[in-house]
């Protein structure tokens, strides 16, 4: 943080970053596509549709987490309900991907199936132009982003916080859960939207496209880690932090907490509302238990494991925990829940910062060890 | 700008009182009038009818016994506290009773608190940065770059606390009496008309007491300063003026040694 009394470190830390942002483009763009699409399958170096479809996912996870870390990890309030951000997102873009289906559903309507199954005879208002791809993607952000304005401005406005904003927005996103499970809702109730066709008339269930998105999801995170970067590194991630740490203080020095809080608020609302939207094509499919509140938790865990306020670490933590997840969940699904909340508990009793602090930690015995000898 | 120059900056033209709404006018030399103020909680009168003023660019100490009436004041100032009666007005046009607590901050009132409060995490430097009186909203923040003369008055700030050698080390590791510092570099970077402090070497120890009163000594004549304190040895090394405040009014005021051989003070306050 004190990056400018060290301009040295600082511009070698650049460069590498730099390299480092190189890299992973190269590794999303070129590497993973000739090894999946060119190098034939039984190769040895052949990488699967499966594992390409699994890493797709871990990428739209890690935007979450890295949106939680900027709200969390830097500003400190902690959200239980970024489920439904990530879910609006998916949503939005769900409803889009329902429209491409066309009249190819089991009905051969052109509504959706469920709303055939309704009797429903023509798309309800909240529907409209979700046809067009590009308003479908401004759905993707405004939806999250205006929700989470709303909500925030109320809570933050209030001055409501810590654990009683955690408590709050865990409550709205089971709200939302109830209401989406609901068919009258518009949106397929608890079977969601699924099957899906097309993306702008192109199949979707093709190694091409899941590559595209992989890759898309990819860039994407990369463009949002940029971006964190740029955010936490300006003042204003500097007012955040000194919000986390004396809010008063930073009243007394004329800055409005109100309106930083909100904007960060949004924000990473919105970066979850693109990850839900980039998540639910490679799934092929989004239903109401994205929001249920276990989900929004899992996401602070997430975030907690990886270490709060390191950017990188919320991304670790994400990959780590689902990783962990699907082979628990597979060898012994009833006692995942025992262990994300032991793991939970273990990582902020004894690793404060995550799987970055314990790296770090390991980086110092090393040097340490180094110099002595 | 830099810091020094505060008192002249704030002088408007002559006598001529034209209003500047939110333009501090010191044009009688006087920074803070309070005129009869009386301030009663539940029947217990706080503050009974308490005047007095401060000159600009006067260092002021205020002292008193406990319930003194001496924080109630400062709330008064503040406007974190509305007074039942009375008048306070800050330089010949500002009514401090009528203004929230931003916009007095705004208007150039700082005010720090017994316990520091500092940005833990943050460095010394970027402390000062984000006290630095510019523009606050967040396009600012998020695009503006410290410029070459904001850089300047910082150093200049940390120069005058004495903390040059911590600038890029974290806030928190600092000393208690370090953090003391910091804070009123803060107040000094948000620049301020009027400085309010509040005992600000509670806790500290005597070397560092010792650094404090330089401090104080070294921004009086430039700012203009109140100083509410207990330690009366630390008084006596930075005070030219005096109020002893009593049961929510002034008892006497003065210099040092006056007030010292004041038989009413010494018969409330400084014990017999």
């Amino acid at each position: 943080m004190s990056s400018r009394y060290q301009p040295m470190l600082l511009r070698l830390m650049g460069n590498s970053r730099w390299r480092g942002y190189a890299a992973a483009i190269f590794f999303l763009c070129i590497l993973m596509p000739v090894l999946n699409l060119v190098v034939p399958p039984g190769n040895l170096l052949h990488v699967s549709d499966f594992t390409i479809s699994i890493g797709g996912k871990m990428l739209c996870y890690a935007m979450v987490a890295l949106a939680m870390d900027l709200i969390w990890g830097y500003t400190g309030i902690l959200s239980l309900g970024h489920g439904v951000f990530f879910a609006m997102g998916g949503y939005a873009f769900g409803m889009y991907l329902m429209r491409q289906i066309g009249t190819d559903g089991s009905y051969h309507s052109n509504l959706p199936d469920f709303m055939v199954f309704l009797d429903w005879k023509a798309y309800p208002w909240y529907w409209t132009g979700t046809s067009h791809f590009l308003f479908a993607l401004l759905l993707v952000v405004l939806v999250p982003g205006l929700l989470a304005l709303v909500f925030g401005w109320f809570a933050f406005r209030s001055r409501i916080k810590g654990v009683y904003f955690s408590i709050i927005t865990q409550a709205m996103t089971y709200a939302f859960m109830l209401l989406f499970f609901r068919n009258e809702t518009g949106f397929g109730g608890n079977n969601g939207f699924t099957d899906f066709r097309r993306i702008l008339g192109i199949p979707i269930a093709t190694s091409e496209m899941r590559m595209t998105l992989f890759a898309l999801s990819g860039l994407t995170l990369l463009a949002m880690l940029w971006m964190s970067r740029y955010i936490v590194d300006s003042k204003f991630g500097r007012v955040l932090t000194a919000i986390r740490d004396a809010e008063s203080r930073v009243m007394f020095s004329g800055y409005n907490p109100l309106h930083y809080k909100l904007a960060i608020w949004t924000l990473s609302a919105m970066m979850c509302g693109v990850a839900g939207a980039l998540y639910v094509p490679q799934v092929g499919i989004i239903n109401p238990s994205e929001m249920s509140t276990s989900n929004s938790i899992e996401i602070a865990i997430w975030a907690a494991v990886g270490g709060r306020g390191t950017l990188i670490g919320p991304l670790l933590g994400a990959g780590f925990v689902t990783a962990a997840k699907s082979w628990f969940t597979a060898s012994f699904p009833e006692y995942w829940l025992y262990f994300l909340g032991l793991l939970f508990i273990l990582s902020t009793l004894f690793l404060p910062e995550g799987m970055i602090g314990l790296f770090r930690k390991l980086m110092e015995k090393r040097k340490l060890m180094g110099k002595s000898r | 700008m830099t810091i020094h120059d505060n008192t002249a900056e704030i002088s408007s033209e002559g006598g001529s009182h034209i209003y500047h709404p939110g333009v501090l006018d010191v044009s009688h030399g006087v920074v803070l009038y309070l005129d009869d103020i009386t301030v009663s909680f539940d029947g217990f009168r706080a503050l009974n009818k308490l005047s007095f003023s401060v000159d600009a660019g006067e260092l002021r100490c205020i002292i008193g016994p406990n319930g003194a009436g001496k924080t109630t004041m400062m709330d008064v100032i503040t406007g974190k506290t509305r007074p039942d009666s009375g008048s306070a007005f800050f330089g010949q046009t500002m009514d401090l009773t009528r203004m929230t607590e931003p916009q007095i901050a705004h208007a150039g009132i700082g005010r720090k608190f017994q316990k520091p409060t500092v940005f833990e995490q943050h460095s010394v430097f970027e402390n000062l940065e984000l006290a630095l009186k510019t523009d606050k909203r967040i396009w600012h923040s998020l695009f503006g770059k410290l410029s070459g003369e904001e850089r300047d008055s910082i150093n200049e700030i940390l120069e005058t606390i004495a903390l040059q050698d911590k600038a890029g080390g974290r806030a928190g590791l600092l000393s208690h009496g370090q953090k003391q510092w910091l804070e009123i570099g803060m107040l000094l970077a948000q620049q301020p008309q009027l400085l309010l402090l509040d005992e600000p070497v509670a806790g500290m120890t005597d070397q560092e007491t010792e650094r404090t009163a330089e401090l104080l000594n070294l921004l009086a004549g430039k700012h203009s300063i109140v100083v509410v304190e207990h330690d009366m040895d630390f008084v006596a090394s930075i005070a030219r003026k005096v109020t002893v405040l009593h049961e929510g009014s002034v008892l006497a005021e003065g210099d040092m040694n006056k007030v010292q051989n004041d038989e009413k003070v010494i018969e409330v306050y400084l014990g017999r």
